[in-house]
This record gives C-alpha cells, structure tokens and sequence, in this order.
C-alpha cells in the first residue's frame, strides 16, 4: 500500500489484507538497511488476526522513496507523519534493532500516539563498533558480513530455517546488498549516536514488551534487560538460542510473546 | 557439513532424522490455518515441504551462496520447475547449445507443445545470444560446463547481457557442483543442479535442485507478473512484496511444487546428503583423475582428440583457467581415429572391451561410466544440433571416478589396443 509521507511516496506491507481502519493499527519499523520483509511471518499472522497491521519501509529503504534521515529522531517524526497520513490516530509499534529505537523515540516525543510497544533487538545506547561503521561507510562487503556473523545467533548461522529451503544468513546478506549506497553506514550512524535520558525512560507509561536473544551479539541480552529496567511499565521476554534477528530466528516464539503481550495491552 | 541443521533437539540425532512421513500433525485449528495462509512457518504436507528435504535444500542455498533452494524430483524437474515459474505460453528461452540431451528435449521438443519456444546458441558467440533476445524472452539459460562437450560458459558476461535486458541466467551447474564454481557469484541469478551426479557422487538416487540467488530485481524488470502481482491462487500475494529477495523461490514452492508435484523423497534428500558430505573431498580427486586421463589420452595413438577444458588445446581453456581455478570437473570426451563409420565401429569394441568403467547413462558416480552419446543421451538430436553440441559420430564421454588413476588407465589403454584390431 502507497502513502505520500514528507512529500516523498512511501510504502507499507498490509499483511496480506487490506488497510482496514476498524481494526486497531500495529506498526512495523525494520532495522538498518533492512525493509518489511523481515516482519512476512508476524505482519501475515496479525493482519488475519484483527490487526490493521502496516509494515513500513522507511524512507530510502525498500520501496519507499526518499533518503535516509540522519537521526533517530528523524526517523521518529518521519513515523508520525506516516501515522497522520495513514490517518491512525493510535497505534501498537513494532520495532527491531533501529526500529526499536525510532519505536521508543516515537513513544516518548508522541507518547498519545503509542498503544504499546514491542521492542525486539534493543538497548539504549545502541552502540555500533568503529570497525563496523567504517566499513558501511565504505561500502564494503566486510560490513555486510559482520552484519551476517554478529546478526544471527550461532543456530541461525548454521542455517535450521522455520522457513522450509530459506537460508536466513543467505536472505539477510541480499536484502543488505539491495540497500541503497549510503543508507546502512546512515542507519548505523543514527543508531549510535541515540541517546535518551533514564529520566525520560523512567517517565514513560507506554506499556512495553522487550523481546531478547540469549545469543545476541549486537544488542546483548543484558542491555535489553537494562533497558527494560529502566522502561516503568515493560515486561522482558529472553528467547533461548536466539541472535539479533529473533523475528525471523526463532518467528513462532516471537509471534506468540506478541500476542500475549498485545492481547492484554489491548484488554 | 553443518548448513541446514542442528542435532535433532527432541532425540539429539547428530545426523538428518529422515522424516519419511507424508503429513505434520497440527497443534491446533488455528496453527493449522496460519500455516497454510504462511503467518506461521513449518510443514504441512511432505509435497510442499518436509524437514530432512529442508536440510538439503538450506544446505545447497548455503553452497551457492543462495537466498533459497527448492529441491526436486529430478534436476529435469528443478529445470521444468524454474521455467515454468517464470513463464506460461508465449514465454521463450535463449539457451546454450550445448546442453544435456534432456534438458534439450524439454526445451525443444515438449516445452513448445505448450507454448514457450527456445532459440539455442553456441555459448561462446555473445553476438548470438544478444541476437536472440526478443521482447518475449523471460531467461537465458546455459551450464557451467556444457555435457559432453565441455564448452564452458562464460557466466559474467552471459549474465550482464541477460541483466541489460531485464531477464535473469539460469544456469545448471551439475558438473561443477558448488566445490567448483559458485554461478551466483559470478552474476548468474538462479542455479540448478541434477543432484543424482557429483553431489551424491553414489549414484543410488535420482534428484534436483533449484537455488534462487535472491538478487535478480523483479519489479525493476517489469517482465514477470507471476512474482509482481497479485496471485489469485494464494489470495491475491504479490510474491515479490511479500518476499524481497525470495519472491522466485515462494512462487515456485507455493504454486510450482504445490501443483506440479515433482518433490523430492525424504530418503532421497538422506542419501543426496550423506554425498554432500565427502564432497570437497571426492571433486579434487575427480578433477585430479580426469586431467591424468585427458594427459594420457591426448597422446594416444588411436585417439584423435581430447575434449577437457583443463586441456591447453581446448577452446575454452583459458576461460576455464579464470572461471573454474580448481578444475573443470571429472567429465571428458575423445574422439577415436578413423573415419566416420571406423570411428563409430572402433568406438564400440572400446566400450565393450573396458572392464572398470561402467556403460550406463549417469555421470558423477564414485564409479567411472562410459557412454556414446550420439546413440544414447542425446539420440533424438538431429545431425546439425548434434554438431552444434559438440557431438561427433565418434564422441565418447567419460565421467572419471574415484578408482586410482592407474588402474583406469590400464583399462583404458586395454580397450583402446582393443578397437583398433
């Protein structure tokens, strides 16, 4: 489905349904380089489920126009436009990685916009190694391969794929190939130089549910719990086995912590 | 070794469990409705998926540095399956000339029964297959080493033309297999292999394989609707919206397997695997055998010529050099001396006098094979496509085996003193 967001056309996943405005709205945001395919699993399940599920590709990303923003901000008031547009006044965020973060920015910039929302991959700070920037700021290939190593939990690696004959690194290394020159060194940069105050986290009331990986080397498990330590009203929910990617490493246990946390944020 | 599985989590099965089951229990009603409207992933039915054939499937994407793989019946049914997943009636195909006798009976002979027409090339003439592209082309299609000819494709640049013209390369690796040649590394789009050869290097299964590479960019060519828009035999799913980088390989699962049904058996899978295995061992010892063979029959003095592209004399050698640095693979062809019906005559007491090489119909076995392709594997081509593929009268293809070199040699030598009396 097409939007027309900061005057730049822009698109959505709908889950395999149509926008249906009955339904309570939940947002998928997608990581660095990344775009809505990395949500087929969960955007399917909970658009048949009664969800108006819209599983955006940021600006610069996928199908949608534009370029990357410079900040994590950006991204969020990018997401608020996307939301007015859309014309959803509340909505449930789903974030992973970079998207956990313009989620939570989201939340506390609009906290009246924001239902809830599911934070898998995230910590605060984001902090992204020297050697990974400098070579997304290059353009090379080393930088998609540390995104495949450190991106996957070591089962993940080995292949063992829900998804029958998919291979999840051999997916992940040609969705970050197909990223436009320029956006995975941007989208790295914006998720390192995020910073929150634990004021701001503590104030929020927006209910929260943190999905970790037991295996993730780019957010580690602990930083998640620290961050949702912090977040007032969250719950932590630790994936055993699974690495950065958990939507997709491990999708039913992932689906299935949503649900339970969605059921009762709806309730 | 390891691509695809994990010790089996309920028994601790370090090696594949065969699931040799025909369906998947469902949890529960609602479980069972999100698998098949895919908002949950896992089997349903042993047509479109199963566990131990995953295995295989996650470990080919992983060898050809793929996306995805579908495995097959047959590798004639990987190659029906990319066809027919890309195109319907009207659709045509420019492909190399020198291909297995089968593959040019599907595209010649069957496939135009239903519409989609095939224009053949030599694989060396680049002029050629630029000639032939139409506005209703939809592949380009060629081996990595043509059989039995040997002709090797120049994959980068059959690829950048296929690309200029918005139109994927496919190209079926058998005789290279992934320890030789990776085709997706070299811009190929989507690769096949006829696993019965030097994947399972046993030659006790017949199979296939199809692997997407994920980089070919359907909704920037505009020629493939099946992937970019909406599906009425899945509800409406626009492949290439709900996949990224896999659109081709959901398709060809989803309707090609699904309706067509030319899956592959869980045993089947088991064994291909148990080969997969020992295959960075057994594809030197190929390669090894078959240049000391090629050595000695291209200085024999009842052969008239060699055909291996490791050879110096043959044509695409250093095109071989550059694509394939760790051998062209552990199948030739010779020619005997003599004229037509001498060559042919000699050709057969060859055959019949050899002793450790097998006469059959296979290549890629532990066991060396023999075979004269002309009254064989590629009978139904006539004289002119005979020649276009390489194919004299005389031609006799050998695919060298694990046995030690010598002892090859020695038979070789018997049943060639053999043919000339």
């Amino acid at each position: 489905m097409k939007f027309l967001v900061q005057n730049q056309p822009c698109y959505a996943y709908t889950g395999g349904k149509p926008y249906d405005a009955g339904n309570p709205a939940l947002v998928f945001i997608h990581g660095a380089a990344n775009d809505h395919s990395v949500w087929h699993l969960q955007s399917r399940y909970f658009a048949h489920h009664g969800w108006n599920v819209l599983a955006i590709d940021l600006p610069g990303h996928g199908r949608s126009a534009g370029q990357p923003r410079a900040s994590i901000r950006e991204y969020s008031q990018w997401l608020i436009a996307f939301l007015d547009n859309a014309n959803i006044r509340r909505a449930a965020l789903v974030g992973h990685s970079m998207g956990s973060l313009i989620a939570l920015d989201t939340a506390l910039v609009a906290p009246d916009r924001v239902t809830s929302m599911v934070l898998i991959g995230a910590s605060t700070p984001m902090p992204v190694s020297d050697t990974l920037l400098a070579a997304a700021k290059d353009n090379t290939a080393s930088a998609i391969e540390m995104l495949v190593a450190w991106g996957h939990g070591p089962r993940a690696r080995l292949g063992a794929s829900t998804v029958p004959g998919a291979s999840l690194t051999g997916t992940y290394r040609r969705l970050l190939e197909r990223a436009h020159a320029g956006v995975l060194h941007a989208d790295l940069a914006a998720c390192n130089a995020y910073a929150v105050a634990p004021d701001a986290l503590a104030g929020l009331r927006t209910p929260a549910l943190i999905l970790a990986g037991d295996r993730d080397q780019m957010t580690p498990s602990k930083a998640s719990a620290g961050l949702a330590k912090q977040l007032s009203h969250s719950a932590l929910v630790t994936l055993p086995g699974a690495g950065h990617g958990m939507m997709y490493e491990d999708p039913d246990r992932t689906t299935d912590a949503m649900l339970t946390f969605l059921k009762r944020t709806l309730g | 070794m390891h691509a695809g599985q994990s010790p089996d989590s309920a028994t601790g099965a370090r090696a594949v469990p065969i699931h040799q089951t025909a369906s998947f229990v469902f949890p529960d009603t609602d479980h069972a409705a999100s698998l098949f409207n895919l908002e949950r992933a896992g089997h349903v039915y042993s047509r479109l998926s199963n566990p131990t054939v995953s295995v295989l499937e996650e470990r080919m994407a992983a060898l050809d540095n793929g996306a995805a793989a579908i495995a097959t019946a047959s590798g004639q049914a990987a190659l029906h399956l990319a066809i027919a997943t890309l195109m319907g009636s009207g659709g045509h195909i420019v492909a190399s000339s020198a291909l297995y006798g089968g593959s040019h009976n599907l595209l010649h002979y069957t496939l135009s029964r239903f519409g989609i027409s095939t224009t053949f090339v030599s694989p060396r003439d680049i002029d050629a297959w630029r000639a032939a592209i139409r506005p209703e082309t939809r592949l380009l299609f060629g081996e990595t080493v043509g059989n039995p000819g040997l002709d090797v494709l120049d994959v980068p640049t059959v690829a950048a033309l296929a690309h200029e013209h918005g139109l994927p390369l496919l190209v079926d690796a058998t005789l290279t297999t992934p320890c030789l040649s990776r085709p997706i590394d070299q811009g190929a789009d989507l690769v096949l292999h006829s696993a019965t050869k030097f994947l399972s290097g046993h030659g006790v299964v017949i199979g296939g394989v199809l692997v997407d590479g994920g980089t070919f960019d359907w909704d920037a060519s505009g020629k493939f609707p099946a992937l970019t828009e909406p599906y009425d035999g899945f509800h409406g799913m626009v492949f290439s919206e709900e996949s990224t980088v896999g659109a081709f390989a959901l398709r060809a699962r989803r309707e090609g397997l699904r309706d067509f049904g030319a899956c592959m058996a869980p045993m089947t899978a088991f064994q291909i695997l148990q080969g997969i295995e020992t295959l960075h061992l057994r594809m030197p010892r190929h390669v090894s055998s078959a240049r000391t063979i090629a050595q000695f029959l291209s200085t024999h003095a009842a052969v008239a010529s060699v055909c291996h592209p490791d050879l110096g004399s043959h044509p695409d050698h250093a095109l071989a050099k550059r694509l394939l640095p760790n051998g062209s693979g552990g199948v030739l062809s010779f020619e005997l001396k003599g004229s037509r019906e001498v060559a042919r005559q000699a050709g057969r007491k060859f055959i019949e006098k050899l002793s450790l090489f097998s006469h059959l119909a296979n290549i890629g076995d532990a066991k060396s094979l023999v075979i004269h392709p002309a009254s064989t594997t590629h009978f139904r081509m006539d004289a002119t496509a005979l020649q276009a593929a390489g194919i004299g009268e005389g031609t006799i293809r050998l695919s060298i085996g694990l046995e030690h070199p010598d002892d090859l040699i020695e038979d070789l030598s018997r049943a060639l003193h053999a043919s000339q009396k």
